[in-house]
C-alpha cells in the first residue's frame, strides 16, 4: 500500500506536468498531493521529493512540491516520532529509594518535555536538511543534543532501575567477571567509584558505567548536562545514574550522596548484564 | 545548605595557600582557568551572595526613573529598545540554560547592557574583554526553584522578573560599573 501511495503521488504529479503546457499548474492539485503525501512515511516522502526535484517539472512546481513533501509528515528524521516510554513498574515501586512523587514528575514532566522538544527539533532539522540549510542545521545541534540526549539517557535510566525486591547483584556471569576484571574489590569497589564520580558531578549530569568496545573492558565515567554517553565518549552505556537535582531534590534535598547510596538498592542488574553481553558481542 | 557548603568548602580549599586572604573576586579571577575545584566554590559563593541581593519582597516589574534610577531606565531602553524587550531576552536566557546555570544582566564601563547566560558556576566577570560587569542575576540551578515550581522553570523566572527583582541594587551596580568599572563585592 506504501508503494501504491507513492505511485499515485507520482501519477498526480506527472499528470500535472503534462497539463502544464496548456495551463498554469493549479496549487489546489499540489495541496491534494500533500494531503495524500501526509499518509506516507518520511523515507518514501524523501524518495518522492527527490524524484520531484530531479524530474522535468517547472522549477516553481517542483520547489513547492518538494517543500510541501518535506514538511508534511508529522515527525522528522526518518518518519520516527519519539514517544515517552512506559515504565515497567508503578511510580511507587521504587520507594523508599525514590518516591512516587519524584518518579511521576521525573517521568511524565521532565522526560516527556525532552521527548516533545526532541520531536520539534527533529522536524526543524528535517526542513533544514531538505533545503540544504547548513546554518540552520548547525544552529539546531544544541537543542538536538540536549533533548535527544535527555530522551536517550532517561530511557536507559528507567530500564536500569527496578523495585528493590527484584534487584540482585549477580553471583556469577559476564557482568561479575567484567566488574572483577576492572575492580579488584568487585561490585563494592565499583559502586564506591561510580558513586563518588556521580556525587562529584558539578551541576547537572550523569554517572555512567560503560563498555569500551576497543579494550573490551568496562569503565566508570560521567557526562555533563544531557550529553549522551555513546555519542560523547564512544562507551556503550550499561548503567546510568541521573544526578540532575530534579532526580533527587524532593526526596533528598541537597544531599546527593544519600540519593546515590540509595539508588544502588534499585538497580536492575539483569538489564545491565544484558547490555554488556550485547556490547561484548559487537566486538 | 547549598550556599553554606560552597563557602565552607572554599575556606577549606584555600586554607594555608596564597589565596587564603584574597578577596572572593581575586580568587575567582585567579582560578577560573587553572583551579576548577576552587573556582566552582568561590564563584558559587559570590553568585549566591549577589543573587540574594538581587531580590527583594515586592520588587520586580518595570524599573521606575524616580523610584530607582534614571540612568538604569535610560540604559535599558538604549540597550534593548524597551523594558519588554529586556524582559523577553532575560527570560529566554534563563529558560534555555541547558543545565544548571545563571542568567545575567551585565554592563560594560559605558553602561551598555546585555543579557548573558552561564553554565554551572560560571560568572560573566571572567569573560574576556571588558564587557561584563554583572548587575543582575537569576539562579536557574534546579535547587533554586524545584520545591516551589518543580519542573516549571518558566513560572519561577516569571515570578522572579515580575515580583522579586531588586532594581535599587541593580541601579547601584550599574552606577559603580559606569563610575569605576568595578564589580559589586
Amino acid at each position: 500500500s506504501l508503494s501504491r501511495a507513492i505511485t499515485t503521488t507520482y501519477h498526480i504529479i506527472n499528470n500535472n506536468t503534462q497539463s502544464q503546457h496548456h495551463r498554469r499548474p493549479s496549487t489546489n492539485k499540489i495541496t491534494i498531493i500533500t494531503m495524500s503525501a501526509k499518509q506516507i512515511i518520511t523515507p518514501a516522502l524523501r524518495a518522492a521529493s527527490i524524484h520531484v526535484r530531479s524530474s522535468n517539472l517547472s522549477p516553481a512546481l517542483s520547489k513547492s512540491a518538494a517543500a510541501h513533501l518535506s514538511t508534511a509528515p508529522a515527525g522528522g528524521g526518518g518518519g520516527v516520532v519519539h514517544t515517552l516510554p512506559d515504565l515497567r513498574y508503578d511510580y511507587a515501586a521504587l520507594e523508599p529509594s525514590v518516591s512516587a512523587e519524584t518518579m511521576e514528575i521525573h517521568h511524565s514532566k521532565h522526560h516527556n518535555t525532552y521527548v516533545t522538544n526532541l520531536n520539534v527539533a527533529m522536524e526543524k532539522l528535517d526542513a533544514a536538511v531538505s533545503k540544504g540549510d547548513a546554518g540552520s542545521i548547525i544552529g539546531l545541534q544544541g537543542a538536538l543534543k540536549f533533548n535527544g540526549g535527555g530522551h536517550l539517557n532517561h530511557t536507559l535510566f528507567w530500564e536500569n532501575l527496578c523495585p528493590a525486591g527484584e534487584s540482585a547483584v549477580p553471583s556469577g556471569g559476564a557482568l561479575k567477571d567484567a566488574v572483577e576484571a576492572r575492580w579488584k574489590g568487585g561490585f563494592e569497589e565499583m559502586k564506591k567509584e561510580v558513586g563518588a564520580m556521580s556525587v562529584g558531578v558539578q551541576g547537572s549530569g550523569w554517572g555512567w558505567l560503560g563498555f569500551n568496545v576497543k579494550t573490551g573492558r568496562i569503565e566508570a565515567t560521567t557526562c555533563p548536562n544531557q550529553d549522551p554517553l555513546q555519542a560523547t565518549t564512544g562507551l556503550v552505556p550499561l548503567l546510568g545514574i541521573d544526578v540532575w537535582e530534579h532526580a533527587y531534590y524532593v526526596d533528598y534535598r541537597n544531599v546527593r550522596p544519600n540519593y546515590v547510596n540509595a539508588i544502588w538498592d534499585i538497580i536492575n542488574w539483569k538489564t545491565v548484564e544484558e547490555r554488556l553481553v550485547a556490547a561484548q558481542q559487537q566486538k | 545548605k547549598h550556599h553554606a557548603k560552597y563557602v565552607n568548602t572554599l575556606n577549606a580549599l584555600v586554607a594555608g595557600t596564597s589565596l587564603e586572604n584574597q578577596s572572593l573576586e581575586k580568587i575567582i579571577k585567579a582560578t577560573h582557568k587553572s583551579k576548577p575545584g576552587i573556582f566552582n566554590n568561590a564563584a558559587q559563593a559570590w553568585n549566591h551572595s549577589f543573587y540574594w541581593k538581587c531580590m527583594t519582597p515586592k520588587g520586580g516589574g518595570m524599573p521606575n526613573e524616580n523610584k530607582h534610577s534614571k540612568l538604569l531606565c535610560d540604559k535599558i531602553n538604549a540597550s534593548f529598545g524597551s523594558y519588554d524587550n529586556f524582559r523577553k531576552e532575560f527570560a529566554e536566557a534563563a529558560n534555555t540554560a541547558f543545565g544548571s546555570g545563571w542568567a545575567w544582566l551585565v554592563s560594560d564601563a559605558k553602561g551598555n547592557l546585555s543579557v548573558r547566560k552561564t553554565i554551572g558556576a560560571d560568572n560573566p566577570m571572567v569573560s574576556s574583554g571588558k564587557c561584563c560587569i554583572p548587575i543582575l542575576t537569576c539562579d536557574v540551578w534546579e535547587h533554586a526553584y524545584y520545591l516551589d515550581y518543580a519542573n516549571l522553570r518558566p513560572s519561577y523566572v516569571d515570578t522572579f522578573l515580575d515580583k522579586l527583582v531588586n532594581w535599587e541594587f541593580v541601579a547601584e551596580n550599574l552606577e559603580r560599573a559606569v563610575d569605576s568599572g568595578k564589580n559589586w563585592s
